[in-house]
């Protein structure tokens, strides 16, 4: 039967295209592999073969023309024996057009994750932490990471932990002591720096089926690796049709430490946060910090997981249980409150705290939520509180363009319009690099002060 | 140590002996000053001393020539007061005031000069390295017949960008020369703990750029290979490897517990091999200087230091406004 031969399309952009000259004539016989066609994109002339072997039966789309649709005719090829007619019929036919791109056509299916659709009443998990009466030990953050990978090191062999300075030196901030007497040098790897080369060795061990936690210093330096991170271990998944994927954390502490200066003091919850693939937690408290962990460790897919040096020192109170863990997408309420939501995360909660604190004494009620995830972040219970409070104030450390709070207004309008009595305002770190001098530094973060004064303008005082 | 030293030494004049002296003296008073003014809280945030390495910059400095380029990482101070950068606007940074070299917006790790042609004070280990190679590929193309020293540790050493770099140096025949100061540690980490061979300057053989060991801790050893490096880079020869092996005597930075490594390690360094000490024996033994000349020239390093060290502290912070200056040109 006649075929016909169509316009190729050249490159992955390639909507149509010149047919600059024809190498055959009708009636010519071609054997696959025979170039029949020069065809010019607007990157190149390119040389098109014949995939088939026959005659062709007729040009359809002369030497000369311009735009060209890919997928469209251009000549008919005859089988041994066919006659030109028969092929003057086929050429007649429609010709399947547009068959390289059904997506323009059809929507794509709604995102399911960033808004789901529930217009109002969000329904949110209010289940404490840990159960009533549970036994409680106060404990630092950095006591409380530690323990988180112990454990998930002692219930499972394929858990290991690479990165600088972590085995002898204990931990350049010392989250791994102990854990090279414990586990030996096999399990708690001590590498060069180079964080590029073993963020992509551990992307390549989690394909091979263990479950790396991969540290660095701090989170300045993953920039180093961030292509690993996001090109390999945030869409092996999907790109693999859902073959494998990586389950694996990349931890380490993240933001401003103190007179570290610009490349040393940047927080990255808003840069990975935009990424589909990656799950990303920024914990405050301890308890939060080695609940987390656990469950990022036991995850199937990559989690960033954000720590903060300033907080490393800080104790909270933890549970006292054989395996706690915390969930990721579920928000936590520190304080309840009826004028205005507080919504914050990692160390931008010191500051929605101390706000609340303070805002109280002069009457006003914050309800301060930290979201401690931020992808999945728990949407119902910010939509919850807001519609109850009508005032929103996010705050966060990061910089104001594409910020986790801007990410939440937008959610809020759409979500809860009608319950807002007041813009929603987003406290953010200053949209400049981190000064050194210690009276721009202050400057440069977000304060208490800018907190309380959001708070008093959405709600009129 | 296992250097191979450099065998031809310059000959030498007293005076330029007793410069280098003096320039290696300012370097280590200005950074037990620095220490100093850390343990009072003047100064914040990372610190990162070069006591021990002094004959590093002073060695190589002394090879250079006026226009000649140079950068390093955070732990800059010493290549700073080396390049001729003034002791009172290096300290005024360290104590984050106006009247540092960046404003006190940068402070101990991101200082610049372009007057003096310091590129920075780098804080990402390894990123300084294809910079370096950048300001050569920028005289290159000038026709600027200058030399970029591009000064990196032993860890750095390690980045994966140091290799692309030294590949497109030599396809470029860039005038860079790449100084590796093997101080034996990055960080907690010992040189032999992290690198899978002992030698970092055989490490451009497979890209065809000369290397060299050089005794670190001897400045004229320093000056002689430094010489040799930049004759090959202004003749047009492309980039040259420098592996000097050197020490330091303080901890990483200032908050290093230093575990890693024991106090006779590093006080047997102290005494047998100090460069400070070797020059200065070598100008009394020598006759060259008395007691007397040397004393001099001690009390005033310690006047310049001092006086840096009150500078820093008078210096205002800068200004509420400078907070947001300097963002975009
Ligand atoms: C990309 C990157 N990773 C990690 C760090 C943290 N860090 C700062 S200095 C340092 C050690 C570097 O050692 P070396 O290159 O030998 O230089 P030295 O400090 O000995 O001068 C490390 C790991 C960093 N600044 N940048
Ligand atoms: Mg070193």
């Amino acid at each position: 039967m006649a075929t016909e031969i169509l316009m190729p399309a050249l490159s992955p952009t390639m909507e149509e295209g010149t047919l600059a000259k024809w190498m055959v004539s009708e009636g010519d016989t071609v054997a696959s592999g025979d170039i029949i066609a020069e065809i010019e994109t607007d990157k190149a002339t390119m040389e098109f073969e014949a995939v088939d072997e026959g005659v062709i039966g007729k040009i359809l789309v002369a030497e000369g023309t311009e735009n060209v649709k890919v997928n469209s005719a251009i000549a008919v090829l005859l089988e041994e024996g066919e006659s030109a007619d028969s092929a003057a019929a086929t050429s007649s036919e429609p010709a399947p057009q547009e068959a390289s791109e059904p997506a323009a056509e059809t929507p794509a299916p709604a995102a399911e994750a960033a808004v789901p659709a529930a217009p109002i009443s969000p329904a949110y998990d209010s289940t404490p932490d840990w159960p009533e009466g549970t036994e409680l030990k106060q404990q630092t953050v950095r006591e409380a990471l530690r323990d988180a990978m112990a454990e998930e090191m002692r219930g499972d062999d394929t858990v290991f932990l690479m990165g600088e300075e972590v085995a002898e030196y204990q931990g350049a901030y010392k989250i791994s002591q102990g854990l090279l007497d414990e586990f030996g040098a096999k399990r708690v790897i001590d590498t060069p720096i180079t964080e590029h080369g073993f963020a992509g060795i551990a992307v390549g061990a989690s394909f091979g089926g263990l479950r790396p936690i991969v540290e660095f210093m701090t989170f300045n330096f993953a920039m180093q690796a961030i292509d690993q991170i996001i090109n390999s271990a945030a869409k092996t998944l999907y790109m693999s049709g859902g073959q494998m994927g990586a389950p694996m954390v990349f931890r380490g502490p993240n933001g401003a430490a103190a007179r570290v200066g610009a490349q040393h003091s940047q927080d990255y919850a808003a840069w990975y946060a935009h990424i589909p693939g990656l799950k990303v937690v920024m914990p405050f408290s301890a308890s939060d910090a080695k609940g987390l962990l656990k469950s990022a460790i036991r995850d199937d897919n990559p989690v960033i997981f954000l720590e903060n040096e300033i907080l490393y020192g800080r104790s909270f109170d933890v549970p006292v249980l054989d395996d706690f863990t915390v969930p990721f997408g579920k928000a936590r309420i520190w304080r309840e409150g009826s004028d205005v939501t507080l919504v914050s995360f990692g160390i931008g909660m010191h500051y929605a705290l101390e706000a609340a604190d303070k805002l109280a004494e002069e009457g006003i009620s914050a309800e301060v939520i930290d979201l401690r995830s931020l992808r999945p972040i728990d949407y119902e219970t910010v939509l919850a509180s807001v519609q109850k409070t009508n005032r929103c104030v996010t705050v966060e450390e990061g910089f104001p363009v594409g910020a986790i709070g801007n990410h939440l207004s937008a959610v809020i309008m759409e979500r809860a319009f009608d319950y807002l009595d007041a813009p929603v305002i987003n406290c953010t770190g200053k949209d400049v690099p981190m000064p050194y001098a210690a009276n721009l530094e202050k400057l440069a973060l977000v304060t208490t002060d800018e907190v309380i004064a959001a708070v008093k303008k959405v709600t009129y005082r | 140590m296992a250097a191979r030293k450099t065998k031809a030494k310059p000959n030498i004049s007293a005076q330029e002996l007793t410069q280098y002296y003096e320039d290696m003296l300012l370097i280590r008073r200005f950074e037990e000053k620095a220490g100093q003014l850390y343990g009072m809280g003047l100064i914040g945030g990372f610190c990162h001393l070069y006591i021990g390495q002094e004959a590093v910059v002073v060695g190589l400095e002394a090879a250079a020539e006026e226009g000649d380029k140079r950068l390093t990482s955070y732990r800059d101070h010493g290549h700073m007061l080396a390049a001729g950068m003034d002791p009172n606007g290096v300290m005024a940074e360290l104590t984050g005031r106006i009247d540092g070299y960046s404003k006190g917006k940068g402070g101990s790790m991101h200082m610049f000069s372009k007057e003096k042609h310091f590129y920075g004070g780098h804080g990402i280990v390894g990123a300084q390295v294809p910079i370096g190679a950048g300001l050569a590929f920028a005289d290159k193309y000038l026709e600027n017949n200058r030399v970029t020293f591009t000064y990196f540790g032993d860890g750095a050493a390690n980045q994966g960008q140091v290799y692309e770099t030294f590949n497109m140096a030599a396809i470029w025949d860039l005038p860079v020369i790449f100084v590796i100061e093997n101080n034996q540690y990055a960080m907690g980490t010992a040189q032999k703990r992290s690198t899978s061979s002992p030698d970092f300057y055989v490490r451009g053989e497979a890209f065809g750029i000369p290397g060299e060991a050089v005794d670190g801790m001897d400045v004229l050893a320093v000056k002689a290979a430094g010489q040799k490096a930049v004759a090959h880079c202004r003749s047009g020869k492309g980039p040259y490897i420098l592996e000097v092996k050197t020490y330091r005597y303080r901890g990483h930075s200032m908050s290093d517990p230093a575990k890693y490594r024991t106090r006779e390690e590093v006080q047997k360094m102290r005494q047998e091999r100090d460069s400070i000490e070797t020059v200065r024996s070598m100008l009394l033994t020598g006759k060259h200087a008395s007691e007397e000349d040397l004393k001099a020239i001690d009390k005033k390093v310690k006047e310049i230091v001092n006086a840096s060290a009150e500078f820093a502290k008078d210096s205002p912070e800068p200004a509420v406004e400078e907070l947001w200056t300097d963002i975009y040109a």
